[in-house]
């Protein structure tokens, strides 16, 4: 079924008795060409491309739950492409321009929003480093713009300008930025998919990877064994959980990371904004709230849900920002299991192990990346080979010594 | 979170900071042969387990000591707290 404005009509005429479900739901066949372990944004455009670009139609994607109930349910719904390394900024860019082109491609309202974001800096050097930044982007054929104090006091007149020790000097605007409805980005990919003819089995926890002789046969499921010719990985915070049944250990460490939602407001941010001299960043949905997160907890763990330092950390950063917040009332907050890697980029590669492929280490990064993981993914798996954006993504590159490492931080997970 | 601290009793999380799991004790020998995958396992992988974490914590805003707390990554409950120094001592090292 087609969704258009024609369709709308013709169903408010008709009482609303045509939507159907928008996915069907199969039960395991014995085997697949290729299996998708994980049922997020990830996982479900994988499938999505798979099907669509890559002609392959005998595809399952398993999932431990419902689709979309992980963290692509629960992020800060930013998507944007400025990033500085050459690692990373073609595949973000490649990334944001399929975002461009998503809902048509999927026939499906994502409530995409290019309202832009902007990075405020509050001294000369975050100047200078911002300006670099804005280069690369340029570079990679992506959109950025250094706007000055006066500049910035245009378009954000609320926020803090004039603060003692982090005055605000400028910001560096991508103007192609903003924000996705992120529940429907996955349920988009997941209707897309099951057109395509992929099995989407919800509820069906994977409980081992049968590997014999160096090769992955399929994976041994709630609902029994299902068998493939090739296995893909992307469950982000659990990726040490199932990897670790194929006996791997990784270059990650889980991590929460905590988000907030403000009561509704009227409509006050016209984007996304960072705050540059703490961890703060924050825009505000179509319903009026205030979405934004901060700091991750810091410690290794699989909770999904964090502690109150970290609260109090970020509604101090929101203050000092822009203080008209100052009476605003959290309505909510949670904590999404990240998995952060060791230089705080991505892996989309091979496994030793035959036949099992790896998409994680997406930090707390994973939202903006969907689009282009998914087909990303989609690629090596089909064809065995990296995309031309993604061969930087290797699982080897900490014993190679070609880390991406955008901030500089080193093997310390919890600082990226 | 309170850490139960062995010379100065609960204290707030929040007074230290993360480095990661405690095997960074056990540092590689550098003259070993196999030293640069040693280095490599001890720099950049972790067993990152759902479950009982051994893991090292900073009393940066106390007594500056290193301790090796033992907490569940799934419930966050904290079964033992010791000296960093102890541990590394009984796991033989000189200090």
């Amino acid at each position: 079924m087609r969704y258009s404005g024609f369709r709308v009509i013709k169903e408010a005429l008709t009482g609303h008795k045509g939507w159907k479900p928008v996915w069907r739901e199969p039960e395991p066949k014995a085997h697949y060409d290729i299996i998708v372990i994980g049922g997020g944004g990830h996982g479900l455009a994988t499938a999505h491309y798979l099907s669509k670009v890559y002609g392959q139609r005998n595809v399952a994607v398993v999932e431990k739950g419902w689709i979309g109930g992980g963290n692509v349910g629960r992020n800060t719904t930013i998507v944007r492409s400025n990033y500085m390394l050459d690692g990373n900024e073609p595949f973000y860019e490649f990334s944001m321009k399929l975002w461009e082109g998503l809902e048509q491609d999927l026939n499906y309202n994502a409530m995409m929003s290019q309202r832009g974001i902007i990075n405020l800096f509050h001294t000369d050097g975050q100047r200078d480093a911002y300006t670099r930044r804005g280069n690369a982007m340029i570079l990679n054929g992506a959109d950025a713009e250094l706007l000055d104090a006066d500049q910035v006091r245009k378009e954000h007149p609320y926020l803090n300008f004039d603060d003692a020790r982090f005055p605000i000097k400028g910001g560096l605007v991508q103007r192609r930025a903003g924000t996705a409805r992120h529940d429907a980005v996955a349920w988009g990919f997941a209707r897309s998919a099951d057109l395509q003819g992929v099995d989407i089995i919800q509820n069906c926890e994977v409980t081992g990877l049968r590997i014999e002789n160096g090769k992955c046969l399929g994976v041994e499921t709630t609902k029994g064994f299902i068998g493939a010719n090739k296995v893909g990985c992307a469950v982000a915070g659990s990726s040490g959980r199932v990897m670790g049944m194929a006996g791997m250990r990784l270059p990650i460490e889980s991590h929460v990371l905590q988000a907030f939602v403000s009561e509704g407001l009227k409509p006050v941010l016209p984007s996304v904004i960072t705050f540059g001299a703490g961890h703060f960043y924050v825009s505000q949905s179509d319903k009026g709230g205030l979405v934004f997160g901060g700091d991750l907890d810091g410690y290794n763990t699989y909770a999904q849900r964090g502690n109150l330092p970290v609260v109090e950390d970020v509604c101090e950063g929101g203050v000092a920002l822009m203080p008209m917040i100052g009476r605003a009332r959290l309505l909510r907050m949670w904590g999404g299991v990240m998995d952060m890697s060791m230089d705080g980029s991505p892996i989309i590669d091979r496994t030793p192990v035959e036949g099992l492929y790896f998409n994680g280490g997406w930090c707390y990064g994973g939202f903006k990346a969907t689009p282009a993981s998914g087909h990303c993914f989609a690629h090596l798996l089909a064809k065995d080979e990296p995309h031309p954006v993604a061969t930087a993504y290797r699982l080897d590159r900490f014993q190679t010594g070609r880390m991406i490492d955008e901030k500089g931080v080193g093997n310390q997970p919890n600082l990226h | 979170m309170i850490i139960n601290h062995p010379l100065l009793g609960p204290r707030d999380a929040s007074e230290f900071t993360y480095l990661g799991d405690a095997s960074l004790i056990d540092r590689p020998d550098w003259q070993a042969e196999n030293a640069a995958e040693a280095f490599y396992e001890y720099g950049y992988v972790r067993d990152n387990p759902a479950g009982e974490h051994q893991e090292l914590w900073y009393h940066e805003a106390g007594d500056r000591s290193w301790l090796v707390v033992t907490r569940n990554t799934l419930t966050h409950e904290i079964s033992k707290v010791e000296l960093a120094r102890d541990v590394a001592r009984a796991r033989g090292r000189s200090k």
